[in-house]
């Protein structure tokens, strides 16, 4: 809500100031929505089916069987490959520790979950092009591993 | 030059045929009521509701940036010359940010048109993902603040490290963002 706030009364602020330049910037306002609209469809349909494949029910199955260290890693293909918003992924994240997991587990699936974007992937690749946007979500996805190793010795559960 | 055209044009096509053929299988599932269909249709309704309250007005705040905003400015904090101030800024814009990725991503590029460095750019891009601070405080309520203040301690600078490679790597490529 308080975006929409933002978002008008700097808009009335401009269009007091300069009116030619507010209308430029709404044009350039359009202009830019029209150039991502095509990715954005696309990302829209990625997600609805991401969605359906991956409902709550099915990750905390996922990432409740099986041995640790795999599981680190399935975590960590859960969430680079799905989508939520954060109001969602903690209270999830919440559940999955009173069911025992591990905090290495939850945070290499909340962390890829965030950083890395399989279903973003159409709308990034318009801005970066193919190349970059791929090393930038395997770079994260690195680095999404790293904090979850960390987290994993920090709390115990990794013995050196 | 023509081939680079040629091939957008494939990725127009292919982009058409994928949303043909969701749409078509989206209004036969509605027709006889097939529910794995209803359901992604469904999906594809509240992600849509969810994103059009943020997108129009984080465009219109672009917008407004780019006509605001003098290159000398987004040059002198955000460049070469910021230094260490940039990637300060990258953090601090990123988790103040609404939306996340999505919207970092276009603001990124009116970022780059202005002149910020790309180093800065990835920070920030990278950053709008994890440290955004609505999330951060659901993050710590639920899996305690100690787990919060690792994965900050950790990722930050891995991000700023890798980021500077990246743009080390670009400079001598022809890379630019649209």
């Amino acid at each position: 809500m308080w975006f929409f706030v933002v978002t008008g009364v700097l808009l009335l602020l401009s269009f007091l100031l300069d009116r030619a330049k507010t209308r430029k910037a709404l044009l350039i306002a359009y202009k830019r929505i029209l150039v991502i609209s095509p990715s954005f469809v696309i990302m829209l349909i990625f997600v609805s089916i991401i969605l359906f494949l991956f409902p709550q029910e099915k990750i905390i199955q996922y990432l409740d069987s099986g041995y640790h260290t795999v599981n680190v890693i399935l975590a960590a293909l859960v969430g680079s490959v799905t989508i939520m918003p954060g109001f969602v992924a903690f209270p999830l994240a919440g559940i999955l520790r009173s069911s025992g997991i591990s905090y290495m587990i939850i945070a290499s699936f909340t962390t890829t979950l965030m950083m890395v974007g399989t279903v973003t992937f159409p709308v990034e690749l318009t801005y970066f092009g193919k190349k970059v946007a791929l090393i930038r979500n395997i770079i994260s996805f690195i680095i999404a591993i790293i904090v979850a190793l960390l987290i994993g010795i920090y709390f115990g559960e990794i013995v050196l | 030059m023509k081939k680079q055209s040629e091939k957008k044009s494939n990725n127009k096509y292919i982009y058409l045929i994928i949303i043909i053929i969701y749409f078509a299988f989206i209004i036969y599932s509605y027709i006889f009521n097939i529910p794995s269909g209803i359901e992604i249709g469904e999906n594809l309704i509240s992600f849509l509701a969810y994103m059009i309250k943020i997108l129009p007005c984080a465009f219109i705040l672009i917008g407004l940036f780019e006509v605001w905003v003098s290159r000398e400015k987004v040059e002198k904090h955000l460049g070469h010359e910021g230094g260490i101030r940039g990637y300060i800024w990258a953090i601090v814009l990123a988790g103040t940010m609404a939306g996340g990725l999505l919207v970092a991503l276009p603001v990124s590029s009116v970022l780059y048109k202005k002149g910020a460095r790309l180093s800065v750019i990835f920070t920030f891009v990278s950053a709008s993902a994890i440290v955004r601070i609505p999330m951060t405080v659901f993050e710590a309520s639920f899996l305690g603040i100690e787990f919060t203040v690792i994965r900050w301690l950790v990722s930050i600078p891995l991000i700023i490290i890798s980021s500077l490679f990246l743009e080390k790597y670009l400079e001598k490529q022809n890379f630019s963002i649209k």
